[in-house]
């Protein structure tokens, strides 16, 4: 057993609002520079919808990550390592600039520099890159809550295998419904852009699991760009290098929350400390497509198990990380409560941030114009746990995003939180009293009313503490004390040492 | 010093030796600037047109004329039947017009787009112009002075073997058509641009990539009687 510390995001979609302040923070720290313009480390899509860059799902189009061969083999999706050599000169699997969008900024100073007319004055749009007019035809989230269209919904490529007739009620707009992903690099285990890259420039840190990009090794072959199942690594058009989201590895050093999670008004984001077996890697990234999310998670270890405390502290994780991962808010709810679920599993690259899938309402029809909702009569107080397909993002689409199309596992969690709604309602508005039935209920979602009680605290009322838990790094211990630190100045944290040209 | 002496006595020297050091001296200070400068990203289309012909065409004929300088006495004998000098000849001739094919395109390309006149340095336009010299050049040689891969051998070898012996000879260079010259002087000028541009890229093909295993993992060296501050691998798959 090799055990390795990873550092690990939690997203509570249930209580994303779709606010873009963690892609606004995000763009404001890192890539509001030249070249990383249309980069959006963190962004938020619309769901159903095609995302950004536009439909970056569809791997018969791009390539990313890996799959699992006749034999039972793993294999890159994007090229063998001579395919790879051989596709140096021209990348036909790479995204374009349009297919993000072309970063654009308005001629401001044309509204105090224009002369008197009768006519308003208007800014025009540039783009940012030939710094000429331009007709702005797409831009950051120009989809954004459907963007007043069902053309994206219709594109998108997860709804494959919902029921038609949901699909029809879905197109029709005053049923419309959708929720927000928010997305940032999964900081994967088995990293697609890590085994394509030509130049071995990409790399997963030993202490935490970040992925990062060695900018001086870098050659800008993009194959990275390609390879990446969730088109999170990006090329920067002035320095020829390509570029990612660090975790914002910086701060988490110096105990604070990557920038998207700290600024979360939803507070929807928790990070913690994963322990897992690296030698299991080769065996989960292989699994038949039927076996393939138990293993995902099954990767994760218990930090409670004395044998994983001790393969731990002989693979150089120490006492703090160990308690770091007791503590750690992710591992409460991907393993102790099971609510969790990693994107887009099936692209075996062991994506490592995880996801509570978004509850919704129940579909309903105006008749007479009063709202009925289409439940049968004999329901019992609202109680949709026997009725979930009656939600109206349909269930198959939510197993297509985090369950490999394995409905199962979403109805799971869809149950323990509509339980725990249920439950706490009983609790506060029903006169307080926890009935067998309520509890019954609970047993039926497999939770306890203590179980039930952490997850609504945790869900509901998590301090910063609770939701963000980060062990010491112990950066100082990088570089011994005795050493003067000043001959160490500039070889540790981020930022271009040589200005940021193109070309030499 | 004759003008003959200098260009193909002492400037091979000059260039080569800087080729060398500013290569060094980007590669251990200003590694960052050391990239193929892609502009895929901008513009998709015409680069496949433009860039597989041209690198595949290019990068062909280049170790087509390394061999010969290698292996001279391996051309004579192939050559030595006519079919197979024809066969060799016209394969040549047909890579170099693909990679000028390619070059042209790529010129088109890079001042029709906005998007890539945006991203072009002068130095790119440089580069273009050093190399489309050469190819130019190179096709005229086959067609108007046939064979190369023939008499090339015994004239262009020798010279270049000389030079590596460090005891040139320009004078074999001297009684040559201008044509040779220039496709000979050119390319000393394409080393001499070679540390100063983009062109740097082709040092760093990544012929490694077909040897490493999959994945990289690195961890911060924290044990006190290590390297301090350094970072190793720890675990390849």
């Amino acid at each position: 057993m090799k055990v390795r510390a990873q550092m690990s995001m939690l997203f509570h979609l249930d209580k994303c609002i779709g606010c873009h302040t963690c892609s606004v923070a995000c763009k404001n720290l890192w890539t509001d520079r030249k070249g990383a313009e249309y980069m959006w480390w963190n962004n938020v899509e619309t769901r159903p919808g095609t995302g950004y860059p536009t439909g970056w799902e569809d791997q018969d189009h791009y390539k990313g990550g890996w799959h699992r061969d006749d034999k039972g083999r793993l294999k890159l999706t994007l090229h063998s390592k001579a395919g790879g050599l051989g596709k140096l000169f021209y990348n036909p699997s790479l995204p374009e600039l349009d297919d993000y969008y072309d970063p654009f900024t308005f001629k401001y100073g044309d509204l105090f520099s224009a002369p008197e007319a009768d006519q308003q004055v208007t800014a025009v749009p540039i783009s940012k890159i030939t710094g000429k007019e331009m007709k702005i035809e797409s831009g950051p989230n120009w989809d954004d809550d459907l963007g007043g269209s069902d053309t994206f919904a219709r594109n998108d490529l997860s709804m494959e295998g919902v029921d038609d007739a949901v699909r029809a009620q879905m197109e029709e707009l005053e049923r419309v419904v959708f929720n927000y992903l928010p997305r940032i690099c999964n900081h994967c285990l088995n990293p697609a852009c890590v085994g394509a890259c030509p130049s071995g420039a990409i790399y997963k840190r030993g202490e935490d699991g970040v992925v990062l990009v060695n900018e001086d090794k870098c050659r800008g072959w993009r194959m990275c760009v390609a390879a990446c199942p969730y088109k999170k690594v990006y090329y920067n058009w002035t320095t020829g290098k390509s570029e990612k989201c660090i975790l914002c590895f910086p701060r988490m050093e110096t105990g604070q929350a990557p920038a998207c999670a700290h600024s979360c008004v939803g507070r929807i984001r928790y990070m913690g400390v994963l322990l897992y077996d690296a030698d299991k890697i080769a065996d989960m990234t292989t699994k038949p497509e039927d076996e393939l999310l138990d293993a995902h998670l099954g990767m994760i270890l218990d930090p409670y198990d004395p044998e994983v405390v001790r393969a731990a502290e002989s693979s150089g994780i120490d006492a703090p990380w160990i308690d770091a991962a007791r503590r750690s808010p992710v591992y409460k709810f991907v393993k102790e409560w099971g609510m969790a679920l990693p994107l887009h599993s099936e692209y075996r690259t062991g994506a490592m941030m995880f996801y509570i899938p978004p509850m919704s309402p129940v579909v309903s029809t105006i008749e007479n114009d009063l709202v009925k909702l289409d439940l049968p009569e004999e329901r019992e107080d609202f109680e949709l746990l026997e009725q979930l397909d009656k939600a109206r993002l349909p269930i198959q689409y939510l197993a297509n995003l985090f369950s490999i199309g394995d409905q199962e596992p979403i109805r799971k969690i869809l149950r323990i939180m509509l339980s725990i709604r249920t439950f706490k309602r009983r609790q506060s508005l029903d006169g307080g009293v926890i009935d067998a039935a309520t509890i019954a209920m609970l047993e039926r979602a497999g939770l306890t009313v203590n179980e039930a009680e952490d997850i609504y605290r945790l869900t509901t009322i998590p301090t910063i503490e609770d939701r963000f838990v980060f062990p010491p790094y112990h950066r100082e211990m990088a570089i011994e004390e005795l050493n003067d630190p000043l001959a160490h100045k500039g070889e540790t944290g981020l930022g271009y040492i040589q200005p940021a040209h193109r070309g030499p | 010093m004759t003008t003959n002496e200098f260009v193909f006595g002492a400037l091979p020297y000059l260039v080569f030796g800087m080729a060398v050091a500013v290569t060094l001296f980007r590669w251990k200070l200003h590694q960052f600037s050391v990239s193929s400068l892609s502009s895929q990203l901008l513009e998709s289309r015409r680069l496949y047109w433009g860039s597989i012909p041209f690198h595949w065409g290019l990068s062909t004929v280049l170790v087509g004329h390394l061999a010969a300088l290698a292996i001279p006495q391996g051309f004579r004998w192939w050559n030595g039947v006519p079919i197979r000098l024809y066969l060799l000849e016209v394969t040549g001739l047909a890579l170099a017009i693909w990679a000028a094919v390619g070059i042209a395109l790529l010129a088109w390309r890079r001042l029709s787009t906005p998007r890539i006149r945006a991203v072009t340095e002068p130095m790119d336009l440089v580069v273009l112009g050093i190399v489309a010299v050469q190819i130019i050049t190179g096709i005229w040689i086959a067609v108007g002075y046939r064979w190369g891969s023939f008499w090339g051998t015994s004239v262009f070898v020798p010279y270049f073997r000389s030079l590596f012996s460090l005891h040139p000879q320009p004078e074999f260079i001297e009684p040559l058509p201008f044509v040779l010259k220039l496709h000979a002087f050119s390319f000393f000028v394409f080393v001499g641009a070679f540390p100063f541009s983009r062109l740097v890229h082709i040092v760093t093909l990544p012929l490694g990539y077909t040897t490493r295993p999959w994945q990289r993992v690195v961890r911060m060296n924290r044990d006190p009687g290590g390297y301090h501050g350094s970072s190793k691998e720890v675990q390849n798959r």
